[in-house]
C-alpha cells in the first residue's frame, strides 16, 4: 500500500469509480503528516535542510482545517496582530501538536514588536 | 546628453525599434545600478558563542531587519559559514565554475554563505562563465520550460483551448491569471482541464492574491502555485503586505495540502517600487534568495520578472538577471529563470537576454513563455509569446538544445483544441457552472486570440466562479463530471494529479511531471554535468522531435513539387551544331531543364522564361536558339558554351532555377556580360530586358546594363536549402564530357 492520505485511505483505492460513487473528498486526497515527514527526511538528504523544516511546519498544519490554516497565515501578515494575539496564536499551535509553527509565531512577535509590524 | 539627429544615419538608427526602451543612466541612490553600490555591504558573518548570528553583511543584529533577521536565524550553515566567508570570492567563482568540482560541494560550501558574499562571488563571472555554471548548477537534470495561458475575457472555452495547445507544445507548467479576480476559480478549472486533454501531467497555476491562491490550492483547483512574493527590503516587503514570517508560514501551509510552491523574486522590484535602500538590484536580490532558501521554498522565479526592464534599462542589467538565477540554483533551489516580462521593444535584445539560458539549460527556461498571443497575455507581453513559438522551435534546432518544447502536429492541435472545447463544455453544464453556444465553441477551436472569439460572454466565467465558491466545488467534482460526460482519459489524469499530492514527491526541488506521472525532481533525476559528455542529453527521440520542425523539407519533396509542374514542352532535337548567322544568339539551358525542373525560384515556368528572353531578342532584329549543355552545371560554362554556339558569338546562360547572364565567346568563362544572380526576384520583365541587352550585344552595341533587383529581405535564408537540393537535381542530370543538345520548346 502506498502512503494513506490524511484520511487514512489507500491513495490506490481513489480510483475514478470511486469518485463517480460519490465516496471521495479532498481529505483522501490530503497529504498525511507521516508522508511529510518523510519528504522532509528526503530534503534533508538532499542538502536541503530548510526545506526539510519547511515540510516539518507542513506536517503539523496538515492535521489542521483550511479555515485554521489560512487565519494563521493572516494573523502573521504585517500590522494583523498584537502582541497578545501572536501569543494566543502560538500557545494555541502547540496546544494543537504544532510546535515548530508555535516556535515561528512566537519568533515573529518578538521581531514584529521590534521592527513595528504588529498592530497598533 | 543630446541626440544627433542632423544626418540621414541617426534618422535611420532612431527609427529602429530598439530605441523606444528606455536607457538609464546608473543611479545608486535609486537603486538604478545593477552590481556593486556603494551602499552595498561590505559581507561579514559574525556567530556567537550559542551558535546565533550577531552581525550579518556588517549590520549587527540588534539592527536586522526582518529580511536580516529571518535569513541570520534560518537560513545560514553556521558550521560551514567560518569556510564560506574565508573562502576568496574567485576562488568560490572557479568552483562554479570547474566540472571537476562537484556541484554537492559547491552547494555545501554556499549553505555558509551571506547574501552580500554570495553577491560578491556571483559578480565575479562573465556571461560565459554564468552559461557555465548554470549548465553545472541546476538542480534538474531535465530541462523544461513554463507557458502563460491568459485571456482578455477570461474566456474559459478559450483558456482550455490555449492549454491544451500550450501542453502538445511540450509545456510542463502552466500559469493562468484574470484581468477579473473574481474569475480566478473558472481559470483555474478551464486551464486544468484543457491542459489534461493534451498531456497528462501539466502542472496549473492561477496566479492571484496570495490568500485566495493558496484556498485554490486547498480545494485541488490549483496544483502549485509561484506568485508568492518575496523582496529585498523591509519597506517593499512590508508593502507587499507580508513578513518573511507569514511567507514562511505559507510555504508550510502549500506543502501541507501537498502543492508545490515556490516564490517570485526579481532585480529592479525595489526601485521600481521606490525603496532600494540605496543598494544594487544584484546585493537585494541576493536578500532575496536566501530568503527563499530560509523559509523553506523549493524553489524561486527570478531574473527580472515585472521589473526586467528596470534590471535591463542599466548596465550590465541583463547579466545581472542571469547571476540572479545562477544564485538560486547555488542555493540548491529550482530555478525558474524569468525570461518572462517583455523586456525590450526589439527582437535582438530579447533574444539576446535569453540566449544564454536556453544553452544552458534550467528548470524552466521561462517563468511564462506567453503561449498565447500578446494581447492576451494578462501578465502583459511576454519576452517569448505565441508569435514567437516557430522562433524558439527553430533555435532549439538551430543549437541542438532542449528548451523544453516540442513540435505537435497542426491537425492534432486541431483536434486537442476541439476536444479541450468539448470537456469544458461539458464539465460546465454538468456542473451547473455555463451553458456554451456551438458558436462561441467552434470560434473558441478556430480562434488565434480572444479577439477572433466575439460570441464570448464575459458574464459565464463571473457566474461560473461564483457558482464553484458558493457551492464549495473542488476538483473531486470536476473529475466526476469529465467521467460522467465521457471524457475517461481527462478524469483519469486529473484524478492522477490530485492523487499526486499524497506521495508528496512533487513538493521536492524541481519537480515536474512526464506524461506518464513520473516525478523528475532534483531527488529523482538530479543534474550530474561533470564537463563534456555529461549531464543532459536529449535522448534520440527527443533530439529528434527537436529536430522535427514543421518547416523543414528534404530533397524529395522539393522534387515532387517540382514534378507537379511538368510539362512537355522540352523536346530534344539532335546535337547543336554551331550558326552562323550574326543575329543568332542561343540560349543554353542547364542539364535538369524541362527534365526533373520546371520552375524557376520566381515561380516562372522555365519556358516562359525563354519566351520572354526570345521576345527580347526579337525586338533588337536578333533570333533565338536553345540548347541544353549536358556537360556542366556551371552557369558561366553554360553561357560561355552557348556563345560559341552562336552566329553572334554572344550566349545566354539559364539554369532551371532562374540564375542568368549574357555571355560572349572570347570570355573567360567566369566572366561575363551581365549576370542576374537573385533569381528568387528575378521576373518576366528583367528576362525580356535581358535579351534586348543580349541583343544589343550581338550587333556590336554596348547596352546600359540592366540594374538587379534587389531585396532587403532575407532571401538566401529563404531559398538557400531549396537551392541546394535544385543543384543536386542538376548535378545527378549531368553528364561530364556530353555534347549539347538542340531543343525545340513548344508552348
Amino acid at each position: 500500500m502506498s502512503s494513506p492520505a490524511a484520511s487514512g485511505r489507500d491513495p490506490s483505492t481513489v480510483t475514478v469509480d470511486a469518485v463517480r460513487a460519490g465516496g471521495v473528498t479532498m481529505d483522501d486526497l490530503r497529504i498525511h503528516p507521516d508522508t511529510l515527514a518523510h519528504q522532509a527526511d528526503v530534503a534533508e538528504a538532499h542538502a536541503n535542510p530548510q526545506l526539510a523544516e519547511n515540510f516539518r511546519r507542513a506536517a503539523e498544519l496538515a492535521t489542521l482545517d483550511d479555515a485554521d490554516v489560512l487565519a494563521a497565515y493572516e494573523a502573521l501578515r504585517p500590522h494583523r496582530s498584537s502582541a497578545a494575539d501572536l501569543e494566543q496564536l502560538a500557545a494555541s499551535l502547540a496546544e494543537r501538536g504544532a510546535p515548530r509553527c508555535a516556535a515561528l509565531v512566537a519568533e515573529a512577535a518578538l521581531v514584529y514588536a521590534r521592527r513595528g509590524l504588529l498592530r497598533p | 546628453m543630446t541626440h544627433t539627429t542632423d544626418t540621414g544615419r541617426y534618422r535611420l538608427m532612431d527609427a529602429q525599434p530598439v530605441n523606444l526602451d528606455g536607457v538609464a543612466v546608473a543611479d545608486a541612490s535609486v537603486g538604478l545600478v545593477a552590481f556593486d553600490s556603494p551602499d552595498d555591504p561590505e559581507p561579514s558573518l559574525v556567530v556567537g558563542a550559542d551558535g546565533s548570528v550577531v552581525e550579518m553583511d556588517s549590520r549587527g543584529c540588534d539592527d536586522f531587519d526582518v529580511v536580516d533577521a529571518f535569513i541570520a536565524s534560518h537560513g545560514l550553515d553556521v558550521a560551514v559559514a567560518p569556510r564560506a566567508m574565508a573562502t576568496p570570492d574567485v576562488e568560490v567563482a572557479t568552483m562554479l565554475v570547474d566540472p571537476a568540482v562537484p556541484r554537492g560541494d559547491v552547494v555545501a560550501l554556499v549553505a555558509g554563505m551571506t547574501p552580500a558574499k554570495l553577491a560578491r562571488v556571483l559578480g565575479t563571472l562573465t556571461p560565459a562563465e554564468l552559461t557555465l555554471a548554470m549548465t553545472k548548477m541546476r538542480a534538474r537534470r531535465t530541462p523544461s520550460n513554463q507557458a502563460h495561458v491568459t485571456n482578455r475575457s477570461d474566456d474559459p472555452l478559450l483558456l482550455a483551448a490555449d492549454a491544451a495547445t500550450a501542453a502538445a507544445f511540450g509545456f510542463r507548467e502552466i500559469e493562468t491569471t484574470v484581468p477579473v479576480l473574481a474569475d480566478a476559480a473558472s481559470n483555474a478549472v478551464a486551464v486544468s482541464v484543457g491542459a489534461a486533454v493534451a498531456s497528462p501531467g501539466v502542472l496549473v497555476q492561477c496566479s492571484v492574491e496570495e490568500a485566495t491562491e493558496l484556498e485554490m490550492g486547498m480545494r485541488g483547483l490549483v496544483s502549485y502555485a509561484e506568485t508568492v512574493s518575496l523582496y529585498g527590503t523591509e519597506q517593499v516587503f512590508v508593502d507587499g503586505d507580508d513578513t518573511p514570517w507569514s511567507k514562511a508560514l505559507l510555504a508550510s501551509a502549500y506543502a501541507s495540502r501537498g502543492v508545490k510552491m515556490r516564490v517570485t523574486s526579481g532585480g529592479g522590484a525595489e526601485a521600481l517600487m521606490g525603496a532600494a535602500e540605496g543598494r544594487s538590484m544584484h546585493y537585494l536580490e541576493a536578500r532575496c534568495v536566501s530568503l527563499a532558501r530560509a523559509i523553506g521554498a523549493q524553489g524561486v522565479q527570478n531574473g527580472g520578472i515585472d521589473a526586467a526592464s528596470v534590471a535591463a534599462s542599466v548596465p550590465g542589467g541583463v547579466r545581472m538577471m542571469m547571476a540572479e538565477n545562477l544564485m538560486v540554483m547555488a542555493r540548491n533551489l529550482e530555478s525558474c529563470t524569468g525570461n518572462d516580462a517583455l523586456m525590450s521593444e526589439s527582437d535582438v535584445r530579447r533574444t539576446s537576454r535569453t540566449l544564454p539560458m536556453l544553452l544552458a539549460g534550467t528548470d524552466f527556461i521561462c517563468s511564462g513563455f506567453g503561449s498565447i498571443q500578446r494581447y492576451d497575455n494578462m501578465f502583459g507581453p511576454s519576452n517569448w509569446n505565441a508569435e514567437d513559438l516557430d522562433d524558439f522551435l527553430l533555435m532549439q534546432r538551430d543549437w541542438g538544445v532542449d528548451g523544453g518544447l516540442r513540435t505537435p502536429a497542426p491537425a492534432d492541435v486541431r483536434a486537442l483544441r476541439r476536444r479541450a472545447v468539448d470537456a469544458v463544455t461539458a464539465v460546465y453544464r454538468h456542473l451547473g457552472l455555463a451553458d456554451f453556444s456551438p458558436q462561441w465553441a467552434d470560434q473558441a477551436v478556430e480562434a488565434a486570440g480572444s479577439k477572433d472569439v466575439p460570441a464570448a460572454d464575459l458574464m459565464v466565467p463571473l457566474t461560473a466562479s461564483r457558482v464553484i465558491a458558493e457551492t464549495g466545488l473542488t476538483m473531486v467534482d470536476v473529475v466526476a463530471a469529465l467521467y460522467e460526460t465521457g471524457f475517461d482519459a481527462e478524469a483519469e489524469a486529473m484524478l492522477a494529479m490530485l492523487r499526486a499530492r499524497v506521495a508528496g514527491d512533487y513538493l521536492q526541488t524541481s519537480a515536474i511531471f512526464t506524461e506518464d506521472f513520473a516525478v523528475l525532481s532534483a531527488v529523482t533525476d538530479p543534474n550530474d554535468y561533470a564537463g563534456p559528455g555529461t549531464g543532459y542529453r536529449p535522448t534520440p527521440a527527443r533530439q529528434a522531435g527537436i529536430d522535427a520542425v514543421r518547416q523543414q523539407r528534404s530533397v524529395a519533396d522539393l522534387r515532387a513539387s517540382q514534378a507537379a509542374r511538368a510539362s512537355d514542352a522540352f523536346r530534344e532535337v539532335g546535337p547543336a551544331a554551331a550558326g552562323s548567322d550574326p543575329r543568332e544568339v542561343v540560349i543554353g539551358v542547364s542539364p535538369a531543364t524541362g527534365r526533373q525542373l520546371w520552375v524557376t525560384l520566381s515561380g516562372l515556368p522555365v519556358e516562359a522564361v525563354l519566351d520572354e528572353l526570345a521576345a527580347g531578342l526579337e525586338e533588337e532584329g536578333c533570333t533565338a536558339r536553345v540548347v541544353r549543355v549536358d556537360h556542366t552545371i556551371d552557369l558561366g560554362l553554360i553561357g560561355l558554351t552557348a556563345a560559341r554556339l552562336a552566329g553572334s558569338g554572344i550566349g545566354i546562360g539559364l539554369q532551371a532555377k532562374g540564375t542568368a547572364l549574357i555571355h560572349r565567346r572570347d570570355l573567360a568563362p567566369l566572366a561575363n556580360l551581365e549576370l542576374y544572380s537573385v533569381a528568387p526576384v528575378v521576373d518576366a520583365a528583367h528576362y525580356r530586358l535581358m535579351g534586348v541587352n543580349a541583343g544589343r550585344h550581338a550587333k556590336g552595341a554596348t547596352p546600359v546594363p540592366v540594374r538587379n533587383p534587389y531585396t532587403d529581405e532575407a532571401i538566401e535564408a529563404r531559398y538557400h536549402t531549396t537551392v541546394v537540393a535544385l543543384v543536386a537535381i542538376e548535378r545527378a542530370c549531368c553528364t561530364p564530357g556530353a555534347v549539347p543538345q538542340e531543343l525545340a520548346v513548344t508552348r
